[in-house]
């Protein structure tokens, strides 16, 4: 494969701008949540492609970790969701405000 | 060969997570959400890691965008009021602003001779361990050796996360009595 490490980072750095484009987009708190998801897994992309490109483990170790971690984070974020929509009947972050009045 | 996939796998990766990012449809969002990762799954086959492309899809294609479509399904984002998105102007703008300068970011932080072109270097089947660290094989083998080795600590602390984690979930989805706070 000739596809240089500079190719593999421009890829990851799109997927993250997306994911921060998203977060800061969208007002579901569930997109917002998948958006971040997205900028993790554009984390992975450059930590795989360096892991790659520097022939050594260290850089697919860590992603394995991440993954661990990012589903640690999802289901402990999701219920807090669930939480939130249990207690104001909305998802929606403009009408979660109650602590800017 | 390898080439046009890589780039056949850029595109569907990317277009798929613009348009989670742009459907207004939560549950289309998290579909194309699966394509995304599963795009990223190929692109991990290209870089050689298949022990990393396999977990990718089994545990964020499988066990996390599952989730994310039942908690979707549960709540019923889409109906009712609140359903309106992107009301503010201001936001919209200043997305896209941000957006657009980011993507130039990225473009000339990475696109000119600033970091020098690695060549791929050949890969082994096995692993063997030497001082430096484990060298990158193919084989999930090395995957063992350094968790068990030079990232013990990281693992059992990775094993308390998911206690933990579990725990939390157990206490923070606990019905609660409003009355009481």
């Amino acid at each position: 494969m000739t596809v240089g490490l500079n190719a593999f980072l421009i890829v990851a750095g799109l997927l993250f701008a997306v994911g921060l484009l998203g977060v800061t987009l969208r007002q579901n708190t569930l997109v917002i949540y998948m958006s971040l998801e997205l900028m993790l897994n554009a984390v992975n992309l450059a930590f795989v492609a360096f892991s790659r490109y520097n022939g050594t483990m260290d850089g697919n170790l860590f992603v394995f970790f991440i993954i661990t971690v990012a589903a640690a984070e999802v289901a402990l974020g999701l219920a807090i969701i669930v939480a939130l929509f249990r207690r104001r009947q909305s998802v929606m972050v403009d009408q979660l405000n109650a602590l800017s009045h | 060969m390898l080439d046009i996939l890589f780039y056949v796998f850029s595109a569907i990766t990317l277009i798929a997570a613009v348009l989670m990012v742009l459907t207004p449809n939560a549950v289309n969002g998290a579909m194309c959400m699966i394509v995304a990762f599963i795009g990223t799954a190929a692109l991990f086959v290209l870089l050689e890691a298949y022990f990393l492309a396999v977990i990718q899809v089994v545990v964020y294609a499988g066990a996390v965008m599952v989730l994310f479509l039942f908690i979707i399904m549960l709540l019923d984002v889409d109906k009712g009021e609140g359903a309106t998105e992107y009301n503010n102007k201001l936001t919209i703008g200043a997305s896209a602003i941000g957006f657009l300068l980011l993507v130039m970011l990225v473009f000339t932080a990475f696109s000119g001779d600033h970091l020098p072109e690695l060549g791929l270097t050949a890969v082994t089947e096995n692993p063997e361990v030497f001082d430096g660290g484990v060298p990158f094989t193919t084989s999930s083998k090395s995957f063992g050796y350094s968790l068990f080795t030079k990232y013990m600590l990281p693992f059992q602390v990775a094993g308390f996360l998911l206690l933990a984690a579990m725990i939390g979930v157990i206490v923070v989805s606990k019905k609660h009595d409003v009355a009481e706070d």
